[in-house]
Order: structure tokens, then sequence, then C-alpha cells
């Protein structure tokens, strides 16, 4: 995966902006770039400008600042047809009135490939979603799993270089998406293509992506590989967006290199890696892993410093349990606890000590 | 838990046939179902079908001549009347004796309006004749042939007799076949002289004329349509109250100012004259004929050619369209292979729409088409109102309603009435 991105980017947004109306900016000032053969998810709320941001990379919008390129080409003012992008479109948009083999032709026949050529690439692109023997049915035939098949069928059959997905899975059922997760990484990493993904489901960025990018506001937040935004958050919105996350407010009392020391509200102390705080007397919100807190003192460093809290709930999950834990005046704290043998069950009521490692913790932006 | 195998109908936990306890659960449900469209199922029956039933059955019944002359047509019955010789005195009895109790009861001069559907002046005949007749005695005056031919000229006519004779059915295909332009005479169906066939030729203009009508609301609705179900809402409802518009004035007035725009004198000629491209006395002839029939029903069909099709393409998500560029499509192949394919549902309903209104339009015609640019319902209206040949109107309609059917079916068999969507 490429860090540096601009020689040989694939895909480069530039000082994107995006205004509809001429009065706000939906996407402000975008840069991004991507290297050929990744896989990138575009995550965010609704209302964030990623949609928008694919829109624009596949022609049905246009920019009102700035230069999207392909291959080092501005496409800016390439209509759609010419810019050979596929495009999964979150309800499919199978042509209901073509059969499937039908739909998957469409797009050999604008580019008046032979009858025989055709057919056997809509062979091959059915054969690789497995519905090999659906080509002579309709799109309404289908169930929403195998429409979806077909939709990733059609984008890829003539081949291009990018694809566009635009929330392929939200109509799915969890299953049934887990699976197709798994199947879309699968042939987009065999057949080498680059990939945009647009999706609000972050577990769905998570697993399937090489860099995800977090927006709100219409800007990018954080572009990192997954498991850098989960576990290093750099700044509150993608650490309150990202995975489940517990936040106490404060003050910053001390920094020494990459451990700081917080004041909570109610006057106790944690221990914090500063990541937006850079001097004492700062503001922050301090942000911790559900699963990375921990309430067995021997497990932490002598000088730790705890936290006193109350077990308010105890809910059994299966293979976890979650505790709601009263802590520093925040009733809602989570914390998570793998379901193993040794497993402590706390009760509702009991007091404990709750603390965690400076790294897990970070003190970002208030 | 019993282990036998049921073999009869499956049964109800109280030992009823399952069908039948499911019928008695549903009975009061579409009880109240029936209950809540008696009303206007009553009012349709009686303001609509059985009128319409009755005035249909016009177009076969045929019992004035059969009532009003009994003697005279069981007498006829031994006459051949295609020897050549006028009926025997018998005939002319039984006639005198008819004749006399219908002068009596005033029915005379019906039966002559009605033979003179079939014979021109026979009316008068009849008028003419009840004034002498009526003195007559039956029973002493005879013998009557001499006398009658000497009342009037046409009882010594054989096609006089012809003609009550093929007409004393009770029932008769005699209206259908004059609405498709043949008669009925005592050789069997025949085409009517020259002169005389008109229907044929109207039923064949009103069709083409709906045709043309039909193709100019697809041709002029379609892009409106298009636009309508493309806009942003707040413009497409503006847009919309356009095309409403016409459904808010009266028909007349319309078609009245399309009299206005399109006559010798009127609006559209001044304008071409005006701009010389047209010289002042090679005036323009729009109204008064085909032209002006087409161009006045098309604008006052039009909306029902658009909302069908508005309401369909509104239907059709800007995905698809979308899809299709992104897979390398231009802008006409993915109108012409994915947008309007789709669309095609909203053109069948309204031309199904449009036509149907059109090939009973009877209006506009009327005040715009002149004589050449009548339809159809016109002559319908004219026999009912002007002709009192009800018979006739009866059968022409008969006709309409048949052809409106099969074109229904029809299109049922091509397109599928599934794919028609009004809404």
């Amino acid at each position: 995966m490429a860090e540096n991105v601009n020689g040989d980017a694939f895909v480069e947004f530039a000082r994107v902006q995006k205004s509809y109306d001429g009065e706000t900016l939906v996407v402000k000032d975008l840069n991004l770039a991507l290297p050929k053969g990744e896989f990138l998810t575009m995550l965010g709320p609704s209302g964030s400008g990623k949609t928008t941001c694919l829109m624009m990379l596949a022609g049905f919008e246009t920019a009102t600042h700035g230069d999207i390129l392909l291959d080092g080409q501005s496409i800016n003012n390439i209509p759609p047809h010419k810019r050979g992008i596929g495009m999964v479109f979150q309800n499919y948009a199978l042509f209901p009135h073509m059969t499937v083999a039908e739909n998957l032709a469409f797009p050999l026949e604008v580019r008046k490939i032979g009858k025989s050529d055709r057919e056997a690439k809509v062979k091959r692109a059915l054969d690789m979603v497995q519905m090999g023997d659906f080509g002579g049915r309709r799109p309404g035939q289908l169930s929403g799993g195998q429409q979806q098949r077909i939709a990733l069928a059609r984008a890829l059959v003539f081949e291009p270089e990018l694809v566009l997905m635009d929330e392929p899975l939200g109509a799915l059922d969890k299953q049934l998406r887990e699976h197709m997760q798994f199947e879309i990484t699968r042939l987009a990493h065999e057949l080498g293509i680059t990939t945009v993904y647009v999706t609000h489901d972050q577990t769905e960025a998570l697993t399937m992506s090489d860099r995800v990018a977090v927006f709100d506001d219409g800007r990018i937040q954080q572009l990192a590989p997954p498991d850098q935004l989960y576990e290093s958050p750099q700044n509150s919105f993608v650490a309150q967006f990202i995975g489940e996350n517990n936040t106490l407010e404060g003050v910053v009392k001390s920094i020494n290199g990459d451990h700081c020391i917080v004041t909570l509200e109610n006057g106790e102390e944690i221990d914090a890696k500063p990541v937006n705080v850079t001097q004492p007397g700062e503001r922050t919100k301090v942000s911790i892993r559900p699963e990375r807190v921990e309430f067995n003192k021997e497990r932490l460093s002598d000088d730790a410093h705890t936290l006193k809290a109350v077990v308010k709930e105890f809910i059994y999950m299966g293979d976890i349990f979650r505790f709601r834990l009263s802590v520093a005046g925040n009733d809602d704290f989570i914390v998570k606890t793998r379901n193993a043998p040794d497993a402590v069950k706390l009760k509702p009521g009991e007091q404990i000590e709750i603390g965690w490692l400076a790294t897990d913790c970070h003190a970002l932006d208030a | 838990m019993s282990e036998e195998t049921q073999t009869g109908p499956v049964l109800a936990a109280d030992g009823r046939p399952l069908k039948q306890s499911l019928a008695r659960s549903l009975r009061n449900q579409k009880l109240r179902a029936l209950a809540l469209i008696a009303p206007l199922l009553i009012f349709v029956l009686f303001s609509f079908i059985w009128p319409i039933g009755v005035m249909l059955f016009r177009s076969v019944e045929n019992g004035e001549v059969a009532e009003t002359l009994p003697n005279t047509v069981a007498a006829l019955n031994d006459w051949d009347s295609t020897a050549g010789d006028l009926p025997p005195e018998a005939v002319y009895q039984a006639f005198t004796e008819d004749m006399v109790v219908a002068i009596a009861a005033k029915n005379h001069t019906k039966i002559g309006t009605r033979l003179n559907y079939e014979k021109t002046g026979m009316s008068s005949m009849f008028r003419r004749s009840g004034r002498t007749m009526k003195k007559w005695d039956p029973e002493t005056d005879g013998p009557f042939k001499e006398k009658l031919i000497d009342v009037h000229d046409g009882w010594g006519d054989i096609e006089t007799w012809k003609t009550i004779q093929t007409h004393s059915v009770k029932y008769t295909n005699g209206y259908f076949l004059n609405a498709v332009d043949m008669q009925r005479t005592p050789e069997g169906a025949q085409a009517q002289p020259e002169e005389k066939r008109i229907l044929v030729k109207l039923f064949g203009r009103t069709m083409w004329m709906s045709m043309i009508i039909m193709g100019s609301c697809i041709l002029l609705g379609y892009p409106v349509a298009y636009i309508l179900a493309n806009l942003p809402a707040r413009k497409a409802n503006l847009l919309m109250i356009l095309v409403l518009l016409p459904f808010w004035t009266s028909l007349l007035v319309r078609t009245s100012a399309w009299k206005v725009m399109l006559q010798q004198q009127g609006v559209i000629n001044d304008v071409l004259v005006w701009i010389g491209l047209v010289a002042d006395d090679a005036r323009l002839i729009m109204i008064n004929n085909q032209f002006g029939t087409i161009v006045a029903m098309t604008h006052i069909l039009l909306p029902f050619m658009i909302l069908p099709m508005y309401s369909v393409m509104q239907t059709i998500p800007e995905t698809y369209v979308r899809a299709s560029k992104s897979l390398g499509a231009t802008n006409w192949t993915t109108f012409w292979r994915v947008y309007f394919p789709q669309s095609v549902p909203g053109i069948g309903a309204g031309s199904i729409l449009v036509f149907i209104l059109s090939i009973g339009y009877y209006i506009t015609p009327e005040i715009v088409g002149g004589t050449k640019g009548v339809f159809i319902s016109n002559r319908i209206a004219y026999h009912i109102s002007s002709s009192l040949n009800w018979g006739l109107a009866a059968a022409l309609g008969a006709i309409l309603l048949a052809a409106v059917l099969i074109l229904y079916w029809a299109y049922d068999k091509i397109v599928g009435i599934d794919n028609v969507k009004l809404g």
C-alpha cells in the first residue's frame, strides 16, 4: 500500500469543492489520492459529502472547484459514459426490462464488442459471481443477494480499472451482507481493480478496506488503514464514529512526551496519550475503547491512575460480557470483557476501580 | 394424536369441512363490502347499464310492422315476391283491416316513419293514405286493390310490398346491415346503392383520425411528461397546473377558441398573412375539415396522454439512467434502450385512453369538423335527435362499443393490460 500518493496516484482529488446552492459547501477542500489496486472506503454519516464525492468521480456531479484526476488526466470535462468507470448502485439499478444476460451484455454492446466475444465475457462474469445459470432470468425474479451479484458482475464485465460502489450492501440482511463483503473484497483483489466504496456502516469499512477515509462536514477527518483508524483516532469525531467508545471530559494537567495526565471534572486523574493536545490547561476529551478498560489492578502498572466506578448494569451477550458503569459522572461508561473461563461477573451495585494503559487512552480535541 | 390419514376434505376443529368454515367466516366481510358498494352499484345499474342495454336492444328490435299490420304480414306469407306480380286481393283486404285499426289508434304514421328508413317516400304514403282510408269499412267497401292504388301509386308497386314483407320480422339484422352500408332485401343482405354508402367510410375515418390524434398526442405529450417527471417538485407542480388548466375550462369554450384561431379570418391566418407567409387571397383552410378536428381534439385530449405517461415516468428512478451512462452508453442510447422501454406502459395507457375517448368524441368534431371532419358519433347523434332512427343509432353504437372492446382485447394480448399504469 502506497503511503506516498502524489507521483503514482491512479485517482486523485485535488482541492475539490462542491456546492449545490452557491451558499454552502457540501464538500470542502477535498484532497485524496489512491494508488492503483487500492480498496478505499469513504465512510461517514449521511450528509457528510461522501456520496457527492463518489458522484463527482463518476461524472454525475460536477466539481464546483478543483480537479479530479484519473490516471493523471483531469476528467472534469469528460462525460460519465466516456470515463469507463464501473459502478454499483445502492438499489442495484438492474434494468428491469432486460434479462440478466442482456443487462450484462449492455456495456459490451455499447462498446461495439462482437456477439461471440460478448457472450463469452457475459458467461465469464456470471460464473465469477456464481450466477452462471441465471442469465435468462429477469432481475425481478431474483432475490436481493442475487441482484447484488448481478449488479457487481455488470460493473465488472467491461473490465474497468476503477469501480465505484455506492452503499451496495445497504438493502441486504446481515448474514448476506457479511458474505458479500467477503466476495467483493476477494473479487477486487483477484482482479486487481481499484475500488472506491461508499458506506455508512463502519464494520463494512473496517473489514473490507485497505484504507478508510472518514468523512464529516465535507472534509476527510482521517484517512488511514482500518487498524490505525480504530486504535489511533486523530480526533473525537473519528473516535466516536468508529466502533464503540467511552468519552470523559477534562483538562490536561501535565504532558510528558507521549504521556499526559488529565484531570476529570470531578477531580479524579487519569493517564492518556496526547493526540490533539499540546500544553497543560487545554480542555480535552479522552477516549477509551470498552475492551481496553481493565478492572484487574494487578495488570496495570504500579503508578497507573485509577477511577472509582459503580456497576449499573450487566448484559450477557454470549461471546462477551458488557457492563455499564458510572464513572466520573458518566453513567454510560461501557466495559466489555471476553467470556473467558476466568472472567469476572460483576453485579449491579458493586463498587470497583478501573484503569487502563496510557497508550490505549487518547486525549483528543474537546 | 390420531395417526389415521385423512382422505376426504380437510376438516376444521369442529368437524365441518374447512372450506365451509372459511366461507362462513368470510361471509360477513363480503356482505359488508357489498353493502358499501351497493349504492354505487344500484346507481350504475339504473343509470348506465340498464339504459345502455335497452338502447342496444333497439338495434335488433323490430316489432312495429308485425304489431301494427298483423293480418297483412300473415297474408304476405303466401305471396311470392320474386314472381313479379302484385300481391293478391287478400293482402289488400288484410292491409285495409290493419290500417283502419291503426288509423283509429293513430299508429299508421309510426309505421310509415319506420318503413321510410328503408324506402324513402313510405312515410308520406302512409300519411296520405291514412286520410282517405279512415272513412273505409273493411267489411263492405272491398275489393281494395284498385282503390288503394288509386289513393297512391305506391300500393301498386311491388317494391312497397317487398319492403313490408322484408321488415315484418320481430327481430331484424336490418339496422346492423344499414350500419355497414348494406340493406335487408327479400333476396338477402345486399350493398346499399353507391350514393348512400357513407357509414363504413365514416367508421374508417373515425378510426384513422383517432389514430392520428393519438399519435400527435404521443409526440406532443411525451416530452412534456418527461420534463414534468424530471423537474424538481416545485416547478413540476407549476407546470402540472398548466397541463391541467384545460380540464378546468369548458370543453365548448376551448373548442370555440379553436374556431377563432383557425378560421380563414382567424388569428393564425391573420398572423400568417401579416408576416407575409401566406397571400391574403390564399388564406389557409384550417377549419371545418379534418385538420381542424385533429388540431382541436389533440389539444383537448393531450392531458389524458400526459398524465398516465407522467405517472409512469415518475416511477423510473434516475439511477437507471446513471447506471446506463456509467456502463458507457451515450445519452441517446440511454434514452432509447433504458428509459424509453420503461416508459412504454405509460404510452400504452395514454394511447388507450386517448383513442377510446376520441373514437367516441362528438362535440368537437361537430363544431370544428364541418362535413369532412365529423366522426361516426356525430352520425349517431343525428339519428338519435334528428332522423329519430334509433334502431340505426343503436346499431352504430353497438358496433362502436364492440370495436373498442376488440381493440382493448387486442391491446391486452399484445402489450398486456397489467403493463398499463394510470398512476
